[in-house]
């Protein structure tokens, strides 16, 4: 049987990270990058964030956006690193720099959601 | 795309030139693409700003507000910005091309592009409007 390539699978899941960060990236950025350390609108209070984040379903919603979202991005900062700078014989460094980054910060993702308490 | 380079012993030289390492310089449509695959870095760290911010509140009141006097910072502010605007513009372009990645048809005819699209910012907005009910 011919060896199957993980390049289809990371197409998908650069997809679905497009997706995930497109509709979620910008309001949350907008207003906890923005208008609440600007003073623009009051930020939640620990109390009303803490029992949401606490919620199962954010925590799951959020651990998708999370993984699929740094897959998406280490799979297009390879091939920025890859067709911008032409650096094609560094592929497997490339390739281990991006993906693992998207690996280990997807465990962390994972263990802060996990023990919110 | 194949990621190994094999060179065979009487291999014919190309006749590419490799095109300078400024090529998306040269065009306005190869520097949009460009921005668009920088989006990623931006991405990348507002994932880390988010998960900084979970563990904050999982830490407590104190690590919340200790959160948020660090999100005041300039260089924070700054980097939120153009993470902003940087998503953003995946954003729009990520929904204008989602009908020339999908494909759908409906019986025999094809879902007009128009649609697509419009459905993917529709998901958008009731996205946002969810989000700000929820935090505000």
């Amino acid at each position: 049987m011919a060896k199957r390539s993980l390049e289809p699978m990371l197409w998908l899941v650069f997809s679905a990270g497009g997706v995930a960060s497109a509709l979620f990236v910008p309001i949350l950025v907008l207003l906890f990058g923005l208008a609440f350390p600007l003073g623009w609108l009051s930020p939640p209070s620990y109390e009303h964030l803490h029992g949401v984040l606490r919620h199962p379903l954010t925590r799951l919603v959020l651990f998708g956006v999370c993984t699929l979202s740094l897959f998406h991005g280490a799979h297009r900062f390879r091939f920025t690193l890859y067709d911008g700078l032409q650096i094609k014989h560094l592929n497997e460094l490339i390739n281990v720099f991006c993906y693992g980054g998207a690996i280990v910060l997807s465990i962390w993702a994972g263990y802060l959601l996990w023990r919110i308490g | 795309m194949s990621e190994r380079t094999a060179y065979s012993e009487y291999h014919p030289r190309w006749l590419r030139r490799r095109p300078s390492t400024y090529w998306w310089l040269e065009r306005r449509a190869y520097l949009a693409f460009i921005t668009r695959e920088l989006s990623s870095i931006f991405i990348a760290w507002f994932v880390v700003y988010l998960l900084l911010l979970v563990r904050a509140v999982s830490q407590g009141d104190a690590s919340y507000h200790q959160f948020l006097v660090w999100s005041r910072h300039p260089v924070v502010l700054v980097l939120n910005v153009v993470t902003l605007l940087f998503v953003v513009f995946h954003a729009v372009t990520w929904f204008n091309l989602a009908p020339k990645a999908m494909v759908v048809h409906l019986g025999r005819k094809r879902l007009p592009a128009a649609l697509i699209s419009a459905s993917n910012y529709g998901a958008w907005v009731v996205v946002t409007a969810f989000v700000l009910w929820l935090m505000l």
